[in-house]
């Protein structure tokens, strides 16, 4: 396989874009990613995550700030001299070139003579699975198939850095599962740098090293999945990543880096986040409670309100002192009836002090 | 000359501060040349080099070149001309200027006199034009509606034809209608002749005036009221029909409480289009208009008549374009904002509403009767050119068309004979010159509108628009007073004739290339820009190919509005250079009708042909992109000059 990675790092400093003087997309953010690194822009529509890409793509500039790429400062410069490819949310796809056309079109414009051109792009098509598409003209291909050949188009530049902008949301649920799995395995194999755009947080748990969740044109939270899934620092990451039960709980003391904190009756130690003793918010996972019908001591005593069944799992709605809680139970063997009473202790993760 | 451009462009910036210097200077020189033309060009673009360079439009050079063209060619074609009818106005005949003169002309008992209300004398020019506008205006948008109704609504069989009434308007020399009319109503018109023979009263010239022209302009522009509304009536969403029958609202009380207030907007549109193409017609009512005067035709005869009064003709020309350009604002302003269309990219399966019955059965009469009007005048120009004398000697002969076209072979090749040929001849190049280049700016500036965004782009998008809303005759009198004297002297040539066509058809390339370029979805462009494709070989190698349908519409389109032009040409045609279209009104001013009408005949014939050819390209589309592509270009071909 011809196709290699020049993979390199992406950083932003405190870069701002401003529409037409007064809208802010985005303010003031600063980010690094590592080269060989699949980073994913996550966040509700119109928190700036798409103007972020765009900027790194070059179709967008910072009104504000500077942008790194590699060891080059690419801030003034136009989405042509970038040495960056985007597969879009449309594909983009010409219409009016054959798949090989596409998918060579790149090459041509940088002065690649044909037949390499061509070979090149065959191993671009062979990369995503299409070997001997190339005559074919996009409209005669499956939405899967197209967003390949997209992504084939980008891949065969060579870029050094790879976005994504929404890729799959033309796509089927089943189909964007297989899909995603692809743009991982292809991006590990070769060791890109990639930057992927989505409003979808399974999505970007599956497929990210790390996640930078955005909310209104700033930076909400930065992390692995796995912190930004147990340790959210905010009540916005909690609430967006998954679901939370956020409840009102009180810090009983401070203990170097970690808190003492009641839940209702229930004890938990916390990273403490440098927070002081008092009132405080907490996020609990909804699999983070661990119920049961006979009544133990240290644990909150709750109704059950609301039971679904759902196969993998049973669902509960609890009314307790310290509010609904919301609670996905693992176990099916042990249903609990409505109206029963029972308690509720915490495990030791999914459970934050958030802000 | 772009490399000439881009040569310079090395040391940009010392040749834009020198151009600040010594660029007023060329105010005093005599006629600017080639040379004049070649070193402005390299300025402008070295300019626009030093612009790019300061980070303007992300610092893209072709595209802030390209604007930097089409607002210099803007500038001078548009801007230059209006702006001298202005400052004419001002002036007195010995040059001076003169506020009051201005005030005398402007008041001027010929523009404004309100005398018909009362006494039997004839209105002003100002209120003739504005009666007759909104008569049109809403004459037609009746009548188009009427169409628009029985052609998407109705479920009548042959309601498909009613659409090709549309290619009718576009494809007449303005003034042809209003000629069929004087031999249907004329003094020794067939239909006035027989009801004097009926009743035993004398024959009256009752046509020429008011009613003619009314007649003339409703039968011409009620095409192109249905032409709007076709898209206005089918904008609307079937499901908003729907809703309102599950909320129980029977057909009449759906089509008036739900369907008509959705098509607001677009009767709106339609009527000023019918103001203000009346306002600019010229054609009908000179051949018409007896002395019933409108400010079109005042304009033309203040300067080729007896007067020869330029000021008078600028003071007419500036009231009339404020009326045009009032309702060009009122459209935009107002209709801008509230378009009601429907239309979104889900796709709507519903069935459109039928015509309650009280709408639909006078809708249907309207219509069939105004078909059979249209049909009637369209065989009178057909049959009018083979009778001898109209309405003396009815023979059938063809000696119009040989006097107009005959062709002598001789050892030395063919002899174009006929008295036609000249104008003919002069027609086709001139229109074949004109129309790639009114597509080149045309869709240069769509594109530069649609794909790019700059500072100033609204004002860049009005004053490209705005041409459109200037009529012809204002046009043609602008031309003369700004193109007579230094720096551009091009009065009298070919030159001027095509510049003209350009700047006039600009508007109809400008918006093929807006409604073509909308449906592109843009992340095209972006795709080939982040696969390090510039702008320039974006368009040439993404949009242009994609837009191909617009362009060959935009050279069809501009090239057949540049043989049926009348209203500018008329000003701008010299004896070297004669139009197909002004030699005829010559004829008709000479009352040679049969030989006005077998000119017009033929006019028809050869657009027919241009624009039949243009729709079975584009129908072509569905079979097969690969197919297409080698059609389209033969047709570019064609349409380039030989």
């Amino acid at each position: 396989m011809s196709i290699k990675s020049n993979a390199a790092t992406v950083a932003f400093e405190n870069v701002s874009k401003i529409y037409g003087g007064s809208v802010v997309a985005v303010d003031e953010v600063s980010f690094k990613i590592e080269a060989g690194m699949l980073v994913t822009l996550l966040g509700p529509s119109g928190c700036g995550k798409t103007t972020t890409l765009r900027m790194i793509a070059g179709l967008d500039m910072a009104t504000n700030g500077r942008i790194h790429i590699g060891d080059e400062d690419v801030t003034k410069l136009p989405a042509t001299d970038r040495d960056v490819s985007m597969v879009f949310q449309s594909y983009a796809l010409f219409p009016h070139m054959t798949v090989g056309e596409n998918v060579a079109y790149g090459l041509n414009v940088s002065g690649m003579n044909k037949s390499e051109a061509g070979d090149r792009a065959e191993d671009g098509l062979k990369l995503v699975g299409l070997t001997g598409y190339g005559d074919r003209l996009p409209s005669e291909m499956s939405g899967g198939q197209q967003q390949r050949v997209a992504v084939a188009r980008a891949l065969v530049l060579e870029p050094q850095v790879l976005l994504f902008d929404e890729p799959l949301s033309n796509l089927d649920a089943k189909l964007r599962r297989q899909v995603r799995e692809e743009i991982r395995e292809i991006q590990t194999n070769l060791g890109l740098t990639v930057v992927y755009v989505t409003h979808d947080q399974e999505e970007a748990l599956a497929v990210s090293d790390r996640i930078i969740v955005m909310k209104n044109a700033g930076i909400a939270q930065e992390g692995t999945p796995r912190e930004l899934y147990e340790e959210p620092a905010n009540l916005f990451v909690a609430d967006f990543i998954g679901d939370a039960n956020v409840v009102t709980a009180e810090i009983r003391s401070i203990d170097g880096d970690w808190a003492n904190v009641l839940v209702g009756n229930a004890e938990a130690r916390l990273p403490s986040r440098g927070m002081k003793p008092g009132k405080a918010q907490v996020a609990i996972r909804p699999e983070s409670f661990q119920i049961s019908d006979s009544n133990i001591p240290g644990s909150i005593e709750a109704e059950v309100v609301k039971a679904t069944y759902l196969g993998s799992h049973i669902e509960y709605t609890l009314d307790s002192a310290v509010g609904e809680l919301f609670v996905v139970e693992p176990d099916i063997s042990n249903p609990v009836g409505i109206g029963s009473t029972i308690s509720v202790r915490l495990r030791d993760h999914g459970i934050a002090l958030v802000e | 000359m772009l490399a000439q451009g881009f040569a310079i462009g090395i040391s940009g910036w010392e040749f834009t501060t020198l151009e600040s210097i010594f660029g007023p200077m060329d105010e005093r020189q005599y006629g600017l040349g080639y040379g004049a033309l070649f070193v402005s060009a390299s300025f402008l673009f070295a300019l626009t080099q030093g612009i790019a360079a300061r980070g303007a439009v992300n610092g893209d050079v072709f595209v802030v070149s390209a604007i930097g063209l089409v607002v210099a060619v803007v500038a001078a074609f548009v801007f230059f001309p209006v702006l001298q009818i202005l400052t004419s106005a001002l002036r007195d005949n010995e040059g001076v200027y003169s506020l009051a003169v201005f005030l005398t002309k402007f008041s001027s008992h010929k523009i404004w006199g309100l005398g018909c209300l009362s006494v039997n004398v004839s209105c002003g020019a100002a209120w003739n034009s504005l009666f007759l506008a909104a008569l049109v205006g809403a004459g037609t948008t009746f009548l188009g509606l009427a169409f628009a109704l029985v052609a998407t609504r109705s479920g009548w069989k042959y309601r498909r034809l009613l659409r090709a009434l549309t290619v009718l308007p576009i494809i007449t020399p303005p003034f042809v209608i209003g000629l069929a009319i004087i031999l249907l109503f004329g003094l020794s018109g067939v239909i006035t002749t027989f009801f004097a023979d009926l009743l035993g009263v004398t024959p009256t010239r009752w046509v020429y005036g008011l009613p003619g022209i009314l007649i003339a302009q409703m039968l011409a522009y009620t095409p192109i009221a249905f032409l709007v509304l076709i898209g206005v009536v089918e904008g609307i969403s079937p499901s908003m029909e729907e809703a309102a029958q599950t909320l129980r609202a029977d057909n009449w009380k759906t089509f008036t409480t739900v369907s008509l207030p959705l098509m607001r907007p677009g009767l709106a549109n339609a009527f000023l289009l019918g103001f203000i193409e009346s306002m600019a017609d010229f054609g009908n009512p000179l051949v018409l208009g007896g002395n019933f005067d409108v400010l079109s035709t005042e304009i033309f005869f203040a300067i080729v008549g007896a007067q020869n009064d330029q000021g008078m003709a600028a003071v007419l020309a500036i009231v009339l374009l404020s009326f045009t350009l009032s309702a060009f604002f009122l459209q935009r302003k107002w209709l801008g904002r509230k378009t009601y269309t429907t239309v979104t990219g889900k796709g709507d399966s519903g069935v459109p509403a039928i015509l309650p019955r009280r709408v639909r059965y006078p809708v249907f009469s309207i219509t069939l009767g105004w078909t059979a009007m249209t049909l009637v005048i369209y065989f009178m120009i057909l049959f009018g050119g083979f009778v001898e004398i109209w309405g003396l000697d009815h023979t059938l002969t063809f000696k119009h068309y040989i006097t107009a076209f005959s062709i002598s072979f001789t050892e030395e090749g063919i002899l174009w004979t006929g008295s036609a040929w000249n104008s003919f001849w002069t027609t086709i190049t001139i229109a074949m010159t004109a129309a790639p280049l009114t597509a080149m700016v045309g869709l240069l500036t769509a594109y530069l509108l649609v794909r790019q965004v700059f500072t100033g782009k609204q004002v860049f998008e009005f004053g490209t628009m705005l041409s459109f809303a200037i009529p012809g005759t204002v046009i043609g009198v602008s031309y003369i007073i700004a193109f007579n004297v230094p720096p551009f002297e091009l009065t009298g040539t070919a030159v001027i004739l095509v510049i003209c066509f350009v700047f006039r058809n600009m508007p109809v390339g400008v918006r093929a290339g807006i409604a073509a370029m909308s449906q592109l979805d843009k992340s095209l462009d972006e795709a080939s820009l982040t696969l390090g494709a510039n702008s320039w070989y974006t368009l040439r190698k993404v949009v242009l190919p994609l837009l191909r349908p617009a362009i060959i519409a935009a050279l069809v389109y501009s090239f057949v509005r540049a043989m049926t032009a009348i209203s500018a040409v008329i000003f701008l045609v010299s004896a070297e250079h004669n139009m197909a279209t002004a030699y005829i009104i010559g004829r008709v001013e000479n009352n040679d009708y049969g030989l006005a009408i077998a000119y017009s005949t033929v006019l028809i014939f050869v657009m027919l042909t241009a624009v039949v050819t243009f729709q079975l390209v584009v129908g072509e589309r569905k079979l097969g992109r690969r197919v297409e592509r080698g059609q389209a270009e033969s047709v570019i071909k064609q349409g380039e000059p030989a």
